[in-house]
Formats: structure tokens, C-alpha cells, sequence
């Protein structure tokens, strides 16, 4: 009975001892969910859901304290990918979410800047260069179109143009053709029938 | 006798080659306008080097590469820069692209050439003379050559002349490969000394007779190829698209290039024979790539090859073989992968887009050649397009993932195996425009992955600016605590001290006083 007991005991402490090491171990930095939700998210970095940034939103979403329908700039698309990723219902946009727009980027009027760096301040990708009483200038390629620098700047002179369709980023569209109705012997049958004034049957 | 080997599937259309092959290649006259654009290859577009108003001669640099895949761009002519702006170029967007409006003098003056031995220069020098030469691939994707002759350590084996030219109606190769053979093959021996390849092989399809028997005539009669006897000619079945870079290797070496891999992988690198011809004039010569033979034939009154400038407007040329009244567009490429051009130019055929680097054919077209594309019928899933596929893939798997844009499946199914052939549309039965979805899925997979890599640096550059928020935050605090610790400090110095505090001190400066008299005496007296 005590070497049962004793036996038992010992593989307990000898199991507990390996779970706790490997619980040390092969402990995992932060939640690997939030960096699944984060990678699919547009890095827009823009705030329109609510949230302080792409990561934060991930990680409300993450602890189920956000829907997936708030981030226009990901479309359509992007809560079908988070639908998938999570295994729930998709959702269209609704409620206080902006509509999604087409992808823009921010360009300074440089002759109308003066120079007061809260653009630079705002801009969460660091895509504004300039300094002090100098003009600044948007970094287009780096820009992500999320329009945080427009509201602090005090003399208006950004605005968001729409990415316009070049050689270097057209697409092949869809394969769409047109159909044309071809008059079988039925519709023929109604459409003399039609003019002959006279009811079908 | 080589031992050939076959690749699968492919197709028999009919060739239509003969119309344009009895007469020389002729030299098209100077045109009133040339329309040159900076970007006729793949990769960066050139970077324009002069200013509008300028005189330019013939040969001179116009447009500056940019970027590692990029090519110069050169005028080809002398005269006028009229403009530099966007123009119509011949491109399935029918979007327009920066060009250089060049008006010839009519003198047609050349800039001082500087040919070059090839044998006194090291590889990375003729590399980069190539590139400035604007040399790039003739046979239709005008990749730039320096770019496929910088290769790694890989060992190329066997450099092949691609001459096979199996789409239908295309003749520019062949009558070049009758006329100027013998430059083919001094171009063909720079290629292979760049590459320091063991072997040259000309695939040539046999429906060419001429032009091989003036292949071989010219390797018999070349001074520094006979000394190699490393160049041969094969006649290789016609069948298409037998012209295409991997099948045609396959169909040489008996090799297939793995999914995802260059030729250069396996030993093997592909030039056109087109090419071979400018790359000798380039540097034999010191002639940047400024025309090239281009077909015009079709629904015309006299098809044949004319020797093209870059830059001259496609109606002016096709005017000079005349075409037929019922001509309803043009197509500039061959019927399988040629990009039609009256898409674009709606009303009437006016084609006012310039001949480029890849233009090799221009057909007029008629709906009498060309009957407009049957309605497209539900896929039966007959798999005839997986009996002519050449790159062994599954078309209809392939259609209906990219029509259900399901891209993660396509691509899992070798979507980038796809060489856009059309042999697959060819013999569809329900005409259904398979490459059309390729086409479709392949670059909404591409525009995902760039719009993917895009978010990734943002995120990089949001996290490190995070970064730097706190790491400033916590630099102003540690600062902050400093200061105050160094006056509290200072304070503490400026306080005047307590008579107790003045006794312990004046204590500790006797003990000390005590401890050094002490040790000098040690020092003095070692042995008491």
C-alpha cells in the first residue's frame, strides 16, 4: 500500500517537474493569434476602427471585444479573410464604419506649407520628411493613404489623391462578355404573336 | 544525328508564313514623326536624358537605364525632341506611357560609334556596354540581355539560339536568319564567350529550310566558330509553341526547367537569334539597338519584312504594304499571343502607337481572317486542353479556380507554369478565353502579393516608430532624473554643516592622517 503510494507520488512530482520545465521552455511571446489577425489586417495604421493602430484592433479582436467589419481599408475582402482566419460568420460593413474608399496617398502643396511639423508627428509610417520652418514632402511609395496628417495640419494644404491607374500597376480584368439574346423559335412564336394583337396560348 | 526529345501537348495551326517571305527584308523610309517610349522592355522605365528642344543625333542616348532590369533607350535618328510625354504605347491597358516625340532632320547623322573587340574586354565590361546599347530580347519579352548574361557561379553548359519561331504568320527571324546569318553567328560566339559555354545550339524549325542551310553555311565559313566547332544546327519539329524558351530546351536537351527555376539552373541559357544579330552590331559595330526587321502581313496587298526603326508609327508602316479595305484592326505580335491593337483604337484602324523593341509582326487583321470569338459556352470538361497544355499543367482546373478566384489553388497548381501559349483557348470547344483567366488570376495574385509586402514594411516602419516613442519617452525620463539627482547633490554641498558633523569629519581626517603614518614608516623601516 505505502510503496503504491510512494510509487504513484514520485511519478507525480517527476511529471509535474517535466510539465513545469517545458512550461518555462517553450513558453510563447506574446499570442499568436493577435500576429495572425495583424498580418491580415492593411497596416493602414489609420484608426478608423476605433482603435490606436492595426495592432491594437488585432488584439481587441483577438480577446473578442471588436468585430471584424470595422477596417474599410482592408474591403470587402479583408473581413472575409478574417471570417475565414477565425471561423466565424462574414459581416458586411454597417453601423459607424466609414465606407471603403479607393486606395489614396497624401500629397503636401510644398508652396503652401509652412513648415510646422505636426503632419510629420501624425503620421504613424514616418512617410513625412521635412523639418522645422521647412517644407515637407510625403514619401508617396511608403504612404498608406490612412489621412491622419490631414486634420493637424493648420494651413490645409494636404490632400489625398487617388492611386491612378498606370502601365506599372494595371491589371488584367476579369474575362467578362456579352451576351447576346438569340431569338429561339419560341420567343420568335410570342413576339409574332404580340403583333398580331392577339393573347398567347 | 542529335537525338531530339518532345514536350507535351502543343498544337498544328495553320502557319501562313509563306505570304511574307518572298521578298528581301527592305528598309522602311524615314517617317515625318518618330514616337520613342522609355520603357519597351521589362523592367524599370529608362530615365529621360535630354530636354525637349534638344538636337539629337542618331545613336545618342535618350533615355538612361534605371534600375538592374532596365535598358537605355537611344534616338533613332537625328533631329528634334519635340515633346516628352505620355503617349498611346502598344500594350493590352491601352494606357498611355512616357515617350519622346523625336522629328527627323532627314539627315540621319550618326554619333561617333566605338565598336569593341569583345576579346580584350572582361565580361562585366561588355555586360555593361550591352546594357547601354539598349540591347534586350528580340523575340518578343524584351527582357534585358545583360541581365540573363549575369549569371552567378552556375556553370552554363549550352547557350541555344532560339530561330524556331513557331508562331503562325511571324517571319522576322527566318528571313533575318537567311540574310544576315553569318552576323547571327559572330553574335551567337559573344554570347557563348560571355557565357563561356561549351556548346552552341540553333533550334530552328524545319518548316525553315533556308534559313538553316544558311546557318550552317555561315558557321562553316566563320573563322572563330570552326575553331570551336561547338556551334551546330538542329532542325526541330514545327509544332507550337515549340519557340518557347523551356519547351524549346526541352525539346534540345532533352532538360526541363524546374517550376520556379531559370534556365541558367539547369546549365542552359536561350537567346533569339535576333538578338545574337544585335548583340554583334552592338559591339562589332558600337550600333546601339535602334530597328529591328519587322513582319507586316495579313490582309495586306504585299506582305513582307521591312528593316523598322524604333519609334515609327504602325500605320505609316503597315501603309507600305497596303491594306486591304475590309482590314477591321491590327494585331501586333502573332494570332496566339499578339496584343490586338484595335481595341484601342476604336474608331477605325488609325494605329497610331510606335514599333517597339518587341514588336515583330504587325497583321492586319479582317473578320474574314480573324471571325470575331464565338460566345463562350459552359466548360464540359473535355480536357482537350490538358492533351495540347505544354507546360503539362491542368487548363480547366486552372479556368475554374481563376474564375472562382480561389488564387491560393491556382497557384498550387503551377498557375506561374502558365507561358499564356493559348493552345489551350485554341482548341477549347466551348471558346472559352482560358489564357484571358490566367491572365486575370495571375496578376491579381501579383497586385496581392506587392499590396502584402507593402503592409509589411508599414508595419516595420509603424513598430519602429513605436519604438522610438518610447525609447524617447524613456531617454527624457532617465535625463530628468538625473538632473534632479545632481541638484539634489549640489543642494546637499551648498547645506553648512552640524557641530557633530564637523567632529566625525575632523575624526576621520586624523584617522586617515594615522593610517599614512603608519604605512611610511613600514615603508622606511622594512626590517623593524
Amino acid at each position: 500500500m505505502l510503496s503504491a503510494l510512494l510509487v504513484m507520488a514520485g511519478i507525480a512530482i517527476v511529471l509535474g517537474a517535466v510539465l513545469g520545465y517545458a512550461a518555462i521552455k517553450f513558453r510563447v511571446e506574446g499570442n499568436p493569434l493577435v500576429d495572425k489577425i495583424d498580418a491580415v489586417l492593411p497596416q493602414t495604421q489609420c484608426g478608423q476602427c476605433s482603435y490606436p493602430g492595426c495592432k491594437p484592433y488585432a488584439t481587441a479582436i483577438a480577446a473578442g471585444e471588436a468585430d471584424i467589419n470595422r477596417c474599410p481599408p482592408g474591403g470587402e475582402e479583408g473581413i472575409q479573410k478574417l471570417a475565414d482566419l477565425l471561423g466565424v460568420d462574414f459581416k458586411p460593413f454597417g453601423g459607424d464604419t466609414n465606407a471603403p474608399k479607393p486606395k489614396s496617398v497624401a500629397i503636401i502643396d510644398e508652396s503652401t506649407c509652412i513648415g510646422c511639423t505636426l503632419c510629420i508627428q501624425a503620421c504613424p509610417v514616418d512617410a513625412i520628411v521635412g523639418a522645422a520652418k521647412q517644407m515637407h514632402t510625403v514619401i508617396a511609395s511608403e504612404c498608406t493613404g490612412c489621412e491622419l496628417c490631414i486634420a493637424p495640419c493648420p494651413v490645409d494644404c494636404i490632400v489625398m489623391l487617388p492611386i491612378e491607374e498606370k502601365i506599372s500597376n494595371w491589371k488584367w480584368k476579369y474575362p467578362v462578355y456579352t451576351l447576346n439574346a438569340v431569338e429561339t423559335d419560341r420567343a420568335a412564336e410570342a413576339a409574332l404573336q404580340r403583333t398580331n394583337g392577339r393573347a398567347p396560348g | 544525328m542529335r537525338k531530339l526529345f518532345h514536350f507535351h501537348g502543343g498544337i498544328h495551326p495553320p502557319s501562313n508564313k509563306t505570304q511574307s517571305t518572298q521578298t528581301a527584308i527592305t528598309s522602311a523610309p524615314l517617317p515625318t514623326k518618330l514616337t520613342i517610349p522609355f520603357h519597351q522592355h521589362a523592367g524599370e522605365t529608362a530615365k529621360p536624358v535630354v530636354k525637349v528642344g534638344d538636337h539629337v543625333l542618331k545613336g545618342q542616348l535618350i533615355g538612361m537605364p534605371d534600375g538592374f532590369v532596365s535598358s537605355a533607350v537611344h534616338a533613332s535618328t537625328s533631329g528634334t525632341i519635340a515633346a516628352i510625354d505620355m503617349q498611346l504605347i502598344a500594350h493590352p491597358s491601352g494606357l498611355p506611357n512616357l515617350c519622346a516625340t523625336l522629328i527627323p532632320d532627314g539627315k540621319d547623322e550618326w554619333v561617333t560609334l566605338n565598336p569593341v573587340d569583345y576579346r580584350s574586354h572582361s565580361v562585366a565590361e561588355l555586360q555593361q556596354l550591352l546594357r547601354m546599347a539598349g540591347v534586350v530580347g528580340l523575340g518578343g519579352a524584351a527582357f534585358p540581355s545583360d541581365v540573363k548574361l549575369r549569371i552567378g557561379k552556375q556553370k552554363i553548359k549550352t547557350l541555344i539560339l532560339n530561330g524556331a519561331e513557331c508562331e503562325p504568320y511571324i517571319t522576322c527571324d527566318d528571313m533575318l536568319m537567311r540574310e544576315r546569318a553569318a552576323e547571327i553567328v559572330q553574335g551567337a560566339e559573344i554570347l557563348r564567350f560571355m557565357l563561356d559555354a561549351d556548346e552552341v545550339l540553333y533550334g530552328v524549325e524545319d518548316n525553315k529550310p533556308e534559313a538553316i542551310a544558311a546557318l550552317q553555311q555561315a558557321i562553316t565559313a566563320s573563322k572563330s566558330a570552326q575553331q570551336n566547332k561547338s556551334h551546330e544546327v538542329i532542325a526541330i519539329p514545327t509544332i507550337y509553341p515549340g519557340g518557347s524558351a523551356k519547351q524549346l530546351i526541352r525539346v534540345l536537351t532533352g532538360l526541363e526547367v524546374p517550376s520556379g527555376k531559370l534556365p541558367t539552373d539547369i546549365g542552359v541559357q536561350c537567346f533569339n537569334v535576333a538578338t545574337a544579330y544585335t548583340v554583334h552590331r552592338a559591339l562589332a559595330h558600337g550600333e546601339p539597338l535602334l530597328s529591328r526587321v519587322v513582319t507586316i502581313t495579313g490582309n495586306v496587298r504585299k506582305a513582307q519584312n521591312y528593316e523598322v526603326l524604333i519609334g515609327v508609327p504602325i500605320n505609316e508602316l503597315v501603309a507600305l504594304s497596303v491594306a486591304l479595305s475590309d482590314t477591321n484592326g491590327y494585331i501586333m505580335g502573332g494570332p496566339m499571343m499578339g496584343v490586338p491593337l484595335h481595341a484601342m483604337n476604336a474608331p477605325g484602324p488609325a494605329v497610331q502607337v510606335p514599333v517597339v523593341k518587341a514588336t515583330n509582326c504587325v497583321i492586319a487583321a479582317s473578320a474574314k481572317l480573324f471571325p470575331p470569338p464565338q460566345p463562350a459556352l459552359p466548360c464540359i470538361r473535355c480536357t482537350r486542353c490538358v492533351e495540347v497544355c505544354p507546360a503539362d499543367l491542368q487548363p480547366q482546373d486552372l479556368y475554374w479556380f481563376a474564375q472562382s478566384k480561389e488564387f491560393g489553388r491556382a497557384q498550387a497548381f503551377s498557375l506561374f507554369d502558365c507561358i499564356e501559349c493559348g493552345a489551350c483557348s485554341y482548341v477549347c470547344p466551348s471558346h472559352i478565353p482560358l489564357v484571358q483567366y490566367y491572365r486575370f488570376a495571375k496578376s491579381e495574385i501579383r497586385a496581392r502579393e506587392y499590396d502584402k509586402l507593402l503592409a509589411d514594411q508599414a508595419r516595420e516602419r509603424h513598430d519602429y516608430r513605436e519604438h522610438r516613442i518610447e525609447r524617447e519617452k524613456r531617454e527624457k525620463a532617465e535625463k530628468l532624473a538625473a538632473k534632479e539627482k545632481a541638484a539634489q547633490a549640489a543642494k546637499l554641498a551648498a547645506q553648512p554643516l552640524t557641530p557633530q558633523q564637523q567632529t566625525e569629519q575632523a575624526e576621520l581626517a586624523a584617522r586617515r592622517e594615522h593610517i599614512r603614518e603608519v604605512a611610511q614608516s613600514a615603508v622606511e623601516h622594512p626590517e623593524g
